[in-house]
């Protein structure tokens, strides 16, 4: 940062040594999830000790289940009543995958299960164990490299705000791997799930098409 | 109303339709059956349905798939996802308009996890209720959206019985169109029904939508194969192309007889939805372009048919000339 000033003669401002003493806001929430985990699982242990009996009648679900998540297994405390959206920002600190609405009216938090496009805010976790679950987190490639959606939303400069990015990505994803070829008006009925308040769905609109190979084709509306 | 952390319940994921009936029957109106859970979940957030019980009928392989019957028609399991019966091939060939009505509901999202028994047995949609009021609906004595304020576009316009919301399915109608059969397993047994007969409005009871009673599952559709591969008509209009719910809909199907330009109408099955509490089978409509040649005077008369004794409440007028023309349409275009 201090070396990339422009070639103007003043010192650029030093803003990491605010940074290194404030936790940022993505640490504050990552640690408070790690805390949490701990506490739920402390929960765990105590129900398995029979304190709380109502937790093993007969039929019910158990707690603590494993979860393919982006090609890991991860072991995770998930209560009855758990969305998979919670799950995953709040338990296992996805939080790539974002909570709109949380009633499936804004597409937000788009995730794939078994490489099918699905609000994870109305799944329950418990419904989903067994099958293959990837968030945006995922589409990295083995050398941190983006996924071709993510690049092609860079080179066309697709999101504004970028809060709806991670559920348009995961729906384009979910497109592609089913139709590596559409048509814009396939892309824009594929998209049609995600809502995006900034208005750059003709922008997202020409990155699919970009990432589908079909980028000579995207200046045509 | 933004409470989102659902209220707690204990989940059951039975493997069987016995299993989810004996944990539902015994759980009684403490229960809830989950089946895509679009519209449930919307419930348990507002915290304004708090079942105790809950059973997820996800995990029941039996309530999957479509399958041909010995008779020529198909069984739909209840828990098949809209997607699945948007671009089910045998469902495309043969009942293009139940395709149709799925592909037209909610967002791609919704499809992927939304259940076609999910979606014909989801309840009313009127905001005052979903609001949590004390209405009729709700167990309480006022209807807030039939009032001189009261917010009522969205709502009936026949059949009001104190309660004035409509079926919200696209897929409803086009299964009334297709004389469809719902199989009903209950804690007595399995029982078939009528789609006719399987919706049911406040003047039989103001708290159900259906038939179902707690403790039954709806376990699969059957569409007969009298109506397979006939000329069909499917047409929603509502708000926004996505996510919304119809302002009307109309599925028809029609068996047709006679050289193009000079067809005559031979039999035909007609329902709107969004017009009243069920999806109303327009029999007026039946009775009077049954016989007549298919042509545009008899389509007109068809819509002229299909709103007479239409009751419009306050904000709701428009929905007359819409039902009227798109029934005009199916006749016209099916």
């Amino acid at each position: 940062m201090a070396e990339n000033n422009n070639g103007r003669d003043f010192p650029a401002p030093q803003f990491d040594q605010f940074v290194s003493k404030a936790t940022s806001r993505r640490l504050f929430i990552k640690g408070v999830i790690a805390s949490g985990a701990a506490v739920s699982a402390s929960g765990y242990l105590f129900t398995l000790a029979g304190c709380s009996p109502s937790q093993k009648s007969a039929g019910g679900v158990e707690r603590l289940l494993t979860l393919n998540v982006n090609g890991q297994m991860r072991p995770v405390d998930v209560l009855p009543n758990e969305t998979l959206a919670m799950t995953l920002r709040y338990k296992l600190g996805l939080t790539g995958t974002k909570l709109g609405c949380d009633r499936g009216e804004c597409g937000a938090c788009t995730v794939t299960i078994d490489g099918v496009a699905s609000y994870s805010c109305s799944t329950l976790t418990h419904a989903v164990r067994g099958r293959k679950i990837m968030t945006i987190e995922g589409l990295e490639g083995p050398n941190g490299e983006l996924h071709k959606v993510q690049q092609a939303m860079i080179d066309e400069l697709g999101p504004q705000c970028g809060f709806c990015t991670p559920g348009q990505i995961m729906s384009a994803v979910a497109l592609l791997d089913a139709n590596p070829t559409p048509t814009r008006d396939e892309v824009r009925h594929a998209l049609s799930g995600n809502l995006c308040r900034c208005g750059a769905y003709d922008h997202y609109l020409n990155a699919v098409m970009r990432a589908a190979g079909n980028g000579d084709r995207v200046s045509q509306a | 109303m933004s409470r989102d952390m659902m209220s707690a319940f204990e989940l059951f994921q039975p493997d069987s339709v016995q299993g989810a009936v004996d944990l539902l029957s015994k759980y009684g109106k403490d229960g809830w059956a989950l089946a895509g859970g679009n519209d449930s979940f919307d419930w348990f957030k507002d915290r304004i349905k708090r079942p105790r019980y809950v059973v997820d009928l996800s995990g029941i392989a039996a309530l999957k798939g479509i399958r041909e019957t010995q008779d020529g028609g198909v069984e739909i399991g209840a828990l098949t996802t809209l997607t699945e019966v948007e671009r089910d091939p045998v469902i495309k060939g043969k009942y293009k308009l139940l395709a149709d009505a799925a592909s037209r509901v909610a967002s791609p999202q919704i499809r992927n996890s939304g259940t076609i028994g999910g979606n014909v047995s989801q309840d009313a949609r009127c905001w005052y209720y979903r609001y949590g009021v004390n209405c009729y609906r709700a167990g309480g004595n006022t209807c807030f959206a039939d009032t001189p304020q009261g917010q009522n576009r969205e709502h009936c316009l026949f059949g009001a019985s104190r309660c004035v919301a409509v079926s919200p399915s696209d897929t409803a109608p086009a299964l009334v169109a297709l004389d469809a059969t719902m199989v009903v397993v209950g804690p007595k047994g399995q029982k078939e029904i009528k789609a006719d007969d399987f919706f049911i409005g406040p003047n039989i009871d103001i708290q159900r939508m259906t038939v179902l009673e707690k403790g039954e599952v709806l376990t699969a559709i059957r569409l007969p194969a009298e109506w397979a591969g006939a000329r069909f008509y499917f047409e929603k209009v509502a708000d926004r192309n996505t996510w919304d719910f119809p302002l009307v809909n109309v599925a028809a199907a029609i068996k047709v007889s006679g050289a193009a330009g000079s067809e005559k109408i031979d039999a035909i099955r007609i329902a709107a939805g969004a017009v009243q509490c069920v999806p109303r089978r327009l029999t007026v409509v039946e009775e009077v372009v049954k016989g007549q040649p298919k042509t545009e005077d008899t389509a007109k008369l068809a819509g002229q048919s299909a709103v007479r004794g239409a009751t419009p409440l306050n904000f709701n007028h428009f929905k007359i000339p819409l039902l009227q023309n798109l029934v005009m349409r199916a006749i016209r275009d099916a």
